[in-house]
């Protein structure tokens, strides 16, 4: 019987092909532009690092006070180096690292070739372990090499690729800067996106990092931070780079791995203490306020999902919205003008039932044609994504089987939700008045 | 024309009636709150940043091997040279940052030595003599900074400079019942004297959240000796294209150990604000599709559920005619029909678009929406559906009055 519907179906969407085509074109059309910005926003919304994102945490500690933030100025998203170094001194937590992003330039061994710039992290051991990072060759430097301020650096993939054609380039050297470092690992691939280590710096989009070396080492050789600085009311700090570190500035990042919720609440009481001592040394004056947010709520916090993307996203459901409404306005024209017929056919035994069957048959068939016009104009559309969005997000949204999957389930679902009512109509015609007006 | 029996016919097409109706209003509501983003956002990006940008380049250096102090100084001074020598070039300066780089300094400055208390937050641009005739700013009290004001200043060093050029905006906010020239202010712990206002200078961000001090600039006479320095180069205006495509290669001419991107090491000022502004683009772009997409959508709507009703109504509309109803009159019925439901759609739409506002106002922290738009969306839409309904009105009002007497 069903396929006798799909036929009767087809001849009817044939007899009308303006109005058949304009169904189509809608459906596709709103079902299109809300899958290409979901594309979008599916790409900067996603968990970077699903296996682990509950247990690893960055915490904050209150170091300006409730007055800072009268005039407007946030509670910072990094610590200050003293704290950061108070709290690595006391490894409370399984894991942690203080992190911050440095440039550096690199000068080629050949004087031929021109010196680059190469971007990278100052971290400690602990972030390989922490974060899950796959290694090509080699590995992470160990911990007594972050105590003895070693020389040592793990490269990307793509540095290795440039500077030693991708061969095993563990135990060679390269210069950064004025110093040489030895290789002691070079990274997979290895590139989170959104990069949740990073978000209070830097889009969390960039290209992979290059280098990653001891942040020891980086502070002896007074490396400069490439990210954020965040000085509010330091004024009466000390000239040069010791006297920066040293000063109320928040400039590093911090990450700390608690594998289960006791771990979570001594971690707090531990960030409580410390912001209690402090007061009692007279270097804060107000209740400690420490929070201490994991990988999802740190990103959450950060808004790290672009007020653009998420604009875009509901613009796009609006719009999805309004094309339903008018494919349920088409379809009740289409199903309504036949009501003739379907008066025959219920006067010939048809139940409501089978009318019902019939013309839901018809819409899905439309549904099915706006879900193929809908994976064209997705296709299109994320061709198209880089008009809208910056060049670092619009090349996250691809189409993947998913998305098309997705495009599909999606038309043909909101095609049958449009069709409900014109369908319901449909089985309510009173055959006797139709057959009347003959 | 009578509108009781308009509104008996639309009692028997309840569900045709709404749909359209309330498509009308979903697209108002959509509609004049895209126009809003849109027309804010395209202000954003034309707004002047007091920066004569048509004929500015920007070249950022980063010296390799970590120079000492001292030597990036005479490094430094030697591009100098080496830029103002390049045919085109009228005029140079090195600086920390510029208007729409989205990296720099920014600071409090007020009228205490204490940093928690402040009057404004303003960016912090390193500059010397040349910066004014460079950037074309235009001096409007007061003077610039002579040759031997500009001290040198290394990483973290303490920024407390003996004189500053603060732009317009901010004098008046340090010193709001007069003029600030020759008054002081503290960027740092130690009073600056204010020698010079400029009309204009933008702040190198355009974020929103920095909107509020956006025009607040000071100019500090320093040449900053670090490993990152922005060279900003005034060409000729028919060679600028010319000088930035030939800048790069005489810069590494003239030193070999420096990084200047192939990227983005040379950018034109046109470049530099596009980019800033990209975000905007998109989302004016975003929205300014989908309300031609969505206006087009529902037009096709309303044409599509008008041809119905006038092929449903062939009879009452012949038998209308053979009762001595004019082609007029036809025309009319469904001119008029169309607009009554475009008035209770728009009605729906209007309160409709103002909730959205507000919601949008929530989440998105976008300004409340000026009732002119909503009024611009209203005539739009009515036209729309007028122009909609005109054909399917048209053909109802040929049809013959001999219809009345055929049967289906």
């Amino acid at each position: 019987m069903l396929a006798y519907y799909l036929r009767l179906g087809m001849r009817s969407l044939r007899r009308n092909p303006i109005l058949t085509m304009l169904m189509v074109l809608t459906i596709g059309i709103g079902v299109a532009s809300s899958m290409t910005t979901y594309a979008v926003f599916r790409a900067v919304s996603a968990n970077p690092l699903p296996e682990k994102s509950a247990r690893l945490f960055a915490p904050q500690i209150d170091i300006w006070g409730p007055q800072s933030r009268a005039q407007g100025a946030d509670m910072p998203d990094a610590l200050t180096y003293t704290d950061a170094m108070a709290l690595l001194r006391d490894k409370k937590a399984k894991r942690q690292t203080a992190i911050y992003p440095v440039n550096l330039t690199l000068v080629p061994q050949s004087e031929r070739t021109e010196p680059f710039a190469v971007n990278g992290y100052a971290a400690y051991a602990d972030f390989f372990s922490m974060f899950n990072v796959p290694f090509l060759y080699g590995g992470a430097w160990d911990m007594s090499q972050d105590d003895m301020h070693s020389s040592v650096v793990v490269i990307s993939s793509q540095l290795n690729q440039q500077l030693f054609q991708g061969s095993d380039s563990v135990g060679r050297t390269i210069r950064l800067d004025d110093h040489d470092y030895e290789i002691v690992g070079v990274v997979d691939g290895w590139n989170p996106r959104p990069r949740f280590y990073d978000v209070n710096n830097s889009n969390g989009f960039n290209d992979p990092p290059d280098i990653f070396l001891p942040f020891m080492r980086a502070i002896d050789l007074q490396m400069n931070t490439n990210g954020n600085t965040n000085c509010y009311g330091s004024a009466g700090r000390k000239p040069g780079f010791d006297g920066f570190i040293h000063s109320d500035c928040a400039w590093v990042s911090y990450w700390a791995e608690l594998p289960d919720a006791n771990d979570e609440a001594a971690y707090r009481d531990y960030l409580t203490n410390y912001a209690a001592e402090q007061n009692r040394l007279g270097r804060f004056h107000w209740k400690p306020n420490v929070p201490l947010r994991n990988l999802v709520e740190w990103l959450d916090y950060e808004k790290v999902v672009p007020t653009e993307t998420r604009i875009s996203l509901w613009l796009s459901l609006g719009f999805l919205l309004v094309c339903l409404v008018n494919t349920v306005g088409l379809m009740l024209a289409k199903f309504m003008r036949r009501a003739g017929e379907i008066g025959v056919r219920r006067a010939l035994g048809a139940s409501r039932r089978e009318i019902w069957t019939q013309f839901l048959a018809e819409a899905a068939m439309v549904g099915v044609g706006g879900g193929v016009v809908g994976v064209v104009f997705t296709g299109l559309g994320a061709l198209g994504v880089g008009l809208v969005f910056e060049p670092d997000i619009a090349r996250l949204a691809h189409v993947n089987v998913g998305l098309i999957g997705l495009t599909l389930a999606c038309a043909l679902l909101s095609t049958l939700a449009a069709a409900f009512y014109p369908t319901w109509r449909a089985s309510r015609v009173q055959p006797a008045w139709q057959l009347k007006s003959n | 024309m009578q509108i009781r029996p308009i509104l008996a016919t639309l009692r028997h097409h309840k569900a045709g009636t709404l749909l359209i109706a309330m498509q009308i209003a979903l697209t108002l509501a959509i509609v004049c709150n895209a126009m809003f983003i849109i027309h804010q956002r395209l202000a954003r990006m034309s707004k002047p940043s007091g920066v004569d940008e048509s004929n500015l380049l920007v070249v950022r250096n980063e010296w390799a091997g970590k120079p000492a102090p001292a030597q990036i100084g005479s490094l430094m001074a030697a591009d100098l040279d080496t830029l103002r020598k390049v045919p085109g070039v009228t005029n140079v300066y090195a600086t920390n940052t510029y208007p729409f780089s989205n990296t720099g300094l920014a600071n409090g400055i007020g009228h205490s030595p204490d940093k928690r208390n402040y009057v404004s937050v303003t960016a912090v641009y390193f500059a010397n003599e040349n910066t004014l005739a460079t950037l074309g700013l235009k001096l409007v009290e007061g003077r610039n900074f002579t040759t031997n004001e500009i001290n040198d200043l290394g990483d973290h060093d303490k920024i407390a400079p003996d004189v500053i050029i603060v732009t317009r905006e901010l004098a008046h906010r340090l010193y709001p019942d007069g003029s600030a020239l020759g008054k002081t202010a503290y960027i740092s712990d130690k009073p600056s004297i204010i020698i010079g206002i400029v009309d204009r200078l933008q702040i190198p961000w355009v974020d929103s959240s920095m909107a509020q001090w956006a025009d607040c600039s000071t100019l500090l006479p320093f040449r900053q000796r670090v490993d990152t320095t922005h060279y900003v180069v005034r060409a000729r205006p028919e060679q600028l294209a010319d000088v930035a495509a030939r800048v790069r290669a005489t810069l590494y001419a003239a030193h070999h150990l420096r990084v200047i991107r192939p990227k983005d090491g040379v950018q034109t000022f046109a470049q530099v604000r596009a980019a800033a502004y990209e975000s905007d683009r998109g989302i004016a772009i975003l929205m300014g599709v989908i309300s031609t997409i969505l206006l087009a959508i529902t037009a096709a709507g309303i044409v599509g559920l008008a041809s119905f009703w006038v092929g449903q109504r062939r009879k009452q509309i012949g038998v209308r005619r053979a009762l001595g109803a004019t082609r007029h009159d036809i025309l009319s019925y469904f001119l008029t029909e169309n607009l009554l439901i475009g008035i209770a759609g728009v009605v729906l739409g209007g309160v409709l678009a103002i909730g959205l506002n507000l919601w949008l106002m929530k989440q998105f922290e976008i300004g409340r929406l000026a009732p002119g738009y909503v009024l611009t969306g209203v005539a739009m839409l009515l036209l729309l559906g007028q122009g909609a309904v005109f054909a399917p009105a048209l053909r109802a009002s040929r049809v013959p009055p001999v219809e009345a007497t055929r049967s289906v």
